[in-house]
């Protein structure tokens, strides 16, 4: 186990590295000169040298680059350019949106599908379970942000329920920042639950099939039981892998519902990035979500690892 | 010797037509993929009212005989928008599958050709290549290289490279040790030869099956980059742009809204089913595997 874990870590931090390093160099030949845009038109051009030498933009690509790498092995991300404030603190102020919307959408995406994956499996075949995947069908066809505009038009703009957009601050107190954040959290889980209900239904049906379910049913345990502790625990190894792959997807596909809804969340602020040129902030966050990814699916292997022996030998 | 070649193919296309006419989910998802690509054709000769044209007097209106899905802000058709937005879609997602097919398979080929260190680095790629969001690279890459459907088309066929490789390495791997393989290695064929003439064939369904998923993703992300702004441009119409134009007018004419989201749900489901229905159609083996 210690063998298997520490070759997986190894491979995480070689990917980091390699993801750090696309991120740098594709930004780095991005058109356009941050200390010209930061200046603008009207600078001349002593300015614009002088803040590049300031913002160490001479140095080397390759200098630029290894220095980037150890301030972020340091928790350092760099400064952003537009804000003059560490990028960790820019991120920090933006993540507790991003990651709570992230998490309620993952537990609201798992609190439906994972009954409706049981519900179909057992009952293959019926009606039930035909209407129920041809509704998964169609939460897979709907984009999220789509769904999100009809949402904010029925409880936002008719109902007047929650807010349609915007977000007060957790310093408001609890009940104001989950009204903001449930339109939203609703619009992402929608796709992810229908996903999720057919992988459980599928890796449930699986199961079901195999033989020592046979066997259970065979001794004459009841159905019920056959179902919840033989069935169901082996079911959920598939079940966990595209719930840690989802998390990082819905960390990073907030992006657009976060413009739906004027949420200030990590979307907003790596798209203001874009827009003003300041790269050390986009490169910051997308590293930021590379290894949230790389990460949770080292966290999902090693858990496999432990509970499955034969997986370690790979 | 081609006559009986020609006579096997003829039974192939049987035994598929036979399964087709069973399988439901491909009969809906071929007929609406067939509806969405004759429109898209119509329009380009011919839609309704002109989408350049704008026509104060009649904006905002509900669907009527005259204007089936009601007209936008500026007075203009939204079904004649719809038309000519479905272009875009298509050719989006079209080519970015393109990309991917033509990029990846070849990659993906090589890789379980040559096995060894060439398959394990292509194998870290790719995983480095998952580990990044795709819809937020997408984003930063139109962003930064400035929006357009060009642009767009690039930002989502990268991502379709490593699923095409993936999957055409995957299933020549699986090849490689067949007999008839072995046959034509014996027979004195190289590598690429015996991958031209024998893996690929074989491995053409699957990534038929691929590719209509890969299209029906890559609908959805030309839906999200025009959304935000980062897709087509004007005076191209598009089935996202739509969208965010409607989201300005929601309070006072949600109707705008409706027909562009029907529009990618159909289009979207279409092509999820008959994804579905070729993959059982084309072989019940594969039917596990997703």
């Amino acid at each position: 186990m210690l063998a298997y874990t520490a070759r997986r870590l190894l491979i995480v931090l070689v990917t980091l590295l390699v993801a750090s390093a696309i991120v740098f160099f594709v930004l780095e030949i991005v058109p356009g000169d941050p200390a010209r845009l930061m200046l603008g038109l009207n600078a001349t051009e002593d300015a614009v040298r002088a803040l590049r030498e300031q913002m160490g933009l001479n140095e080397p690509v390759l200098t630029r680059y290894l220095s980037w790498l150890s301030g972020m092995a340091r928790g350092d991300f760099g400064e952003s350019l537009t804000y003059s404030v560490p990028v960790t603190e820019l991120i920090a102020d933006r993540i507790v949106v991003s990651l709570p919307l992230a998490l309620l959408a993952l537990g609201l995406s798992t609190a439906i599908a994972i009954p409706v994956g049981i519900f179909t499996a057992a009952r293959r075949g019926t009606r039930a379970d035909t209407a129920a995947m041809a509704g998964t069908q169609l939460g897979i066809a709907i984009p999220n942000f789509w769904f999100a505009l009809l949402l904010v038009y029925v409880f936002a703009v008719t109902l007047q329920w929650v807010p349609a957009g915007g977000f007060p601050g957790w310093d408001e107190g609890l009940w104001p920042g989950l009204r903001a954040l449930i339109l939203p959290a609703i619009a992402l889980a929608l796709p992810q639950a229908a996903i999720l209900a057919r992988v459980a239904r599928s890796a449930l049906l699986e199961t079901l099939a195999e033989d020592y379910i046979r066997t259970a049913r065979a001794k004459g345990l009841p159905a019920n039981i056959v179902l919840w502790r033989h069935a169901l625990r082996n079911a959920m190894i598939p079940v966990l892998t595209i719930l840690g792959l989802q998390f990082a997807f819905l960390l990073a596909g907030t992006i657009i519902i976060e413009n739906v809804f004027f949420l200030p969340g990590l979307g907003q602020l790596v798209f203001q990035a874009i827009n003003q040129r300041d790269l050390i902030v986009v490169e910051g966050v997308v590293v930021l979500l590379v290894g949230t990814v790389v990460i949770v699916n080292f966290l999902v292997d090693l858990a496999y690892a432990w509970a499955d022996p034969r997986l370690r030998r790979r | 010797m081609t006559d009986h070649l020609v006579a096997a193919e003829h039974e192939d296309w049987r035994l598929f037509l036979k399964k087709a006419r069973a399988n439901r989910s491909f009969q809906a998802g071929a007929a609406i993929t067939l509806l969405i690509v004759f429109i898209a054709a119509v329009s380009l000769i011919w839609t309704p009212y002109d989408v350049a044209k704008l026509s104060i007097p009649d904006r905002l209106q509900g669907p009527s005989w005259s204007h089936w899905f009601g007209t936008d802000h500026f007075g203009r058709d939204i079904f004649s928008m719809i038309m000519e937005g479905s272009r875009n879609s298509i050719a989006v997602a079209l080519i970015a599958v393109g990309i991917g097919i033509g990029i990846g398979v070849p990659l993906g080929c090589w890789a379980a050709a040559r096995r060894g260190w060439i398959d394990e680095v292509f194998m870290r790629t790719s995983d480095i290549i998952f580990a990044f969001p795709a819809l937020l690279s997408a984003v930063m890459i139109t962003a930064i290289f400035g929006p357009g459907a060009v642009n767009a088309i690039i930002a989502i066929g990268i991502f379709n490279i490593p699923v095409f490789a993936r999957v055409a390495r995957g299933a020549a791997l699986s090849l490689w040790p067949r007999e008839f393989i072995l046959a034509a290695r014996a027979s004195g064929k190289g590598p690429a030869r015996i991958t031209a003439e024998h893996i690929l064939p074989n491995i053409a369904n699957l990534l038929l099956v691929q590719g209509t998923i890969q299209f029906s993703l890559g609908i959805l992300a030309e839906a999200g980059l025009s959304y935000v702004g980062l897709g087509a441009q004007p005076p191209a119409t598009s089935w996202g742009r739509m969208l965010a134009e409607a989201q300005t007018m929601m309070a006072i004419a949600p109707q705008m809204a409706i027909a562009p989201g029907i529009a990618i749900i159909v289009t979207v489901l279409g092509l999820n089913l008959l994804g579905d229905g070729l993959r059982d159609v084309l072989d019940p083996k594969l039917r596990r595997e997703r």
